[in-house]
């Protein structure tokens, strides 16, 4: 497919295990949020061939594809950051303090030296366990009740990663 | 002498405990009991939410006295196996407590004062067996109406039982029901809203990964009398356990014959299939949520036509929330009086002591269950308000705390009973920062669709921002306020319409805080 992406050749196995997937999936239009989700979950991120593919599988202009999946947040259109570190800026964590927490992570010289290690600073609304504010999602993980210094130590504690100051 | 009857530790798996680490301290505490040799003394099961998230992780252990302890620390099996060796040895298994962990008073108000109808058996079993739902009640009500009753009876039934709607806005679920039942003959489907997007709000998450069954059951009953044949239960991405839980709940009841062709062998077929949200706070809205469903754009249209006549797939659909539906096995077997209006669940947290999930009548006051309940701001602190709907919602100012908590009596203040989740606020908040907050959250969450919402709440967002900065004059404070008025008049959907509602109720309960901010030289 001229002009559009796709995956590495290391990542073959990827496509294929895509398409099989999407071969397993009846050609419902009103499936495609399902399989996208799918999509994600094999892959990591949308691919745009992969998107063209689906469209094609649905019998779906490729606008109606593109537009679903950029509408919402939990689709992403680049691969993965290596670490993902996730503050939660729901209610409950914004009174107990997240933004303060958040604006400490995102000073220059923190976010740069995150960011250098391949860890991705972002924010998630609420993901239901307030017990816990403020936390933080980490690679997956929910850390509870977290201050800037403990958000570093796990992120410390993270593979390949050395050391994090402030 | 008989065999005593062992002793049961329910250990919280929900995903607030699990985050706590409860799943790792269920597998040692299992550990434990084999190396120790006490298989026929204790058993350890994994439940849903006991209520007091604050504590987590948190396990009951019933006996001669029941107890609660929170706070466990993780432990390994080696270490818990002593100390639960060393109890049995002196006969003592009912003094053992898991070690590091803080006893919980089970007579306290956050207890006592429930009422827990909705949440009867979350927390008591497990909910990834439908025997133990079965035992404890599960799936009664929808036999007796399917053996017994008649659609218009269960459509009567709940009309009279008064319901409202516990999603939020508490449309009586019994005129909505109506409605769609009186749809000409043809298909039906039925949909529950779990899309649970107000932020610090877990009322549906409870149900959902406590208790799934009833939900299930619920549905059925709904579908049996509107004449519905499908359903989808639409959940947010961000609650894989509740998602994992009801795949798993749908699949048994499909196999015990509650879900699918011809339910329990009689002239009724219920469908039912789970579709995953992929984050966006507009799909709770009912048309953008059928948007969704259909793989679509989660964007919202104007109404009429309601989704009782045109819904998911252009068909008559009856959507409701989770715990709208969990209510409905427990008032058709409570019969209208007894029910009388129903209890409500929330979710309480912010700037409180005793955090977590409660159940209590609809028409307590907020006194009694932020401060008798919840324990009051923390120690040093008052409260100085309480916020209830979200970010569709308001704020309840610490002068009025004893406002009955039902739908009428938080609309008069300005606010809305929402969909259960109560942040409370202590004295050390400034509430155009929580406006601000909240707005933030509304111009992000805006579909886009209509320029009443999508232009007007970034103005809305930089009108507060420039008061937050102090440079702001008095001036500004008019222009948002018409601003505000604007946009929740004239916005497509409820996003838009409630988005200003944070805005106006602080200032109208608050207006010191806006004018503490605005600029020196600017006031008079």
């Amino acid at each position: 497919m001229p002009g559009l992406p796709g995956l590495r050749a290391s990542d073959q196995d990827l496509d294929t295990r895509f398409a099989n997937d999407l071969h397993s999936q009846g050609p419902n239009p009103d499936g495609l949020i399902e399989i996208l989700n799918r999509s994600q979950a094999i892959v990591g991120y949308l691919v745009p061939t992969h998107l063209r593919q689906i469209a094609r599988h649905l019998h779906l202009p490729d606008s109606r594809v593109w537009g679903t999946a950029s509408f919402y947040h939990l689709f992403h259109f680049d691969p993965p950051p290596q670490h993902s570190c996730l503050i939660c800026t729901g209610t409950a964590c914004f009174v107990q303090g997240a933004g303060p927490l958040l604006k400490q992570l995102q000073r220059d010289g923190v976010a740069q030296r995150l960011k250098q290690k391949g860890i991705e600073l972002g924010t998630v609304r609420c993901i239901g366990t307030c017990g816990g504010a403020p936390l933080a999602v980490i690679d997956g993980e929910v850390c509870n009740h977290q201050n800037t210094q403990t958000v570093l130590e796990n992120l410390a504690g993270l593979k390949n990663i050395a050391e994090l100051a402030l | 002498m008989g065999e005593k009857e062992p002793m049961g530790l329910r250990l919280c798996t929900a995903a607030g405990c699990r985050n706590f680490g409860s799943e790792a301290l269920r597998i040692a505490l299992n550990g434990a009991i084999s190396l120790s040799g006490l298989n026929r003394k204790i058993t350890v099961k994994g439940v849903g939410c006991l209520g007091p998230c604050g504590e987590a992780p948190v396990v009951a252990i019933d006996g001669a006295t029941p107890r609660l302890y929170g706070a466990l620390q993780p432990c390994p099996a080696e270490h818990l196996a002593e100390g639960l060796a060393a109890a049995a040895a002196a006969n003592d298994l009912e003094s053992w407590s898991p070690p590091g962990s803080r006893a919980i008073d089970l007579n306290h108000p956050f207890f006592r004062l429930q009422r827990r109808w909705v949440l009867k058996n979350c927390g008591q079993i497990d909910p990834e067996s439908i025997e133990e739902a079965r035992q404890a009640g599960a799936y009664q009500q929808l036999a007796q109406v399917l053996q017994h009753g008649t659609p218009q009876a269960v459509v009567a039934a709940v009309s009279r039982s008064g319901l409202r709607g516990r999603g939020g806005a508490g449309y009586p679920t019994g005129i909505k029901w109506t409605a769609v039942a009186s749809q000409p003959a043809g298909e039906k489907l039925v949909v529950c809203n779990a899309d649970e997007g107000d932020p610090g709000a877990f009322m549906n998450r409870t149900v959902m990964e406590g208790d799934p069954h009833r939900l299930l059951e619920g549905m059925a009953i709904a579908a049996y009398a509107v004449g519905a044949s499908r359903g989808f239960i639409y959940v947010r991405a961000e609650y894989p356990l509740a998602i994992t839980r009801l795949r798993h709940a749908i699949g048994q009841a499909e196999q015990e014959g509650w879900l699918g062709a011809l339910v329990q062998g009689r002239d009724f077929s219920f469908k039912l299939e789970l579709r995953i949200g992929a984050g966006a706070y507009v799909c709770g809205e009912e048309t953008a949520l059928i948007h969704s469903i259909e793989g679509k754009r989660g964007v919202p249209r104007p109404r009429p036509p309601y989704p009782a006549e045109r819904g998911v797939f252009g068909l008559p659909t009856l959507i409701n929330n989770v715990e709208t539906f969990a209510n409905v096995p427990v008032l058709l077997a409570l019969g209208t009086d007894a029910y009388a209006g129903g209890t409500k669940v929330f979710s309480l947290t912010g700037q409180v002591r005793r955090c977590g999930v409660v159940e209590v009548p609809l028409g307590r006051s907020l006194r009694s269950i932020v401060e008798t309940m919840g324990d009051g701001a923390p120690e040093g602190h008052s409260i100085k308000a309480v916020l209830t709907g979200g970010p569709s919602g308001g704020c309840v100012p610490a002068a009025k705390l004893d406002t009955p908590v039902d739908y009428d009596s938080l609309k008069a203040l300005g606010t809305i009973m929402g969909s259960g989740g109560m942040v409370v606020l202590d004295d050390s908040t400034n509430l155009v920062e929580i406006a601000t907050f909240f707005m933030d959250f509304s111009r992000e969450e805006s579909c886009g669709k209509c320029v009443p919402c999508r232009a007007g709440t970034v103005q809305l967002h930089g009108l507060l921002q420039k008061i937050l900065d102090r440079r702001a004059g008095p001036g500004d404070l008019a222009q948002l306020e018409s601003l505000c008025q604007m946009v929740r008049d004239s916005s497509l959907c409820g996003l838009g319409q409630s988005a200003p509602k944070p805005v106006l109720s602080t200032l109208r309960h608050f207006p010191g805080d806006y004018q503490a901010l605005l600029m020196p030289e600017a006031c008079p």
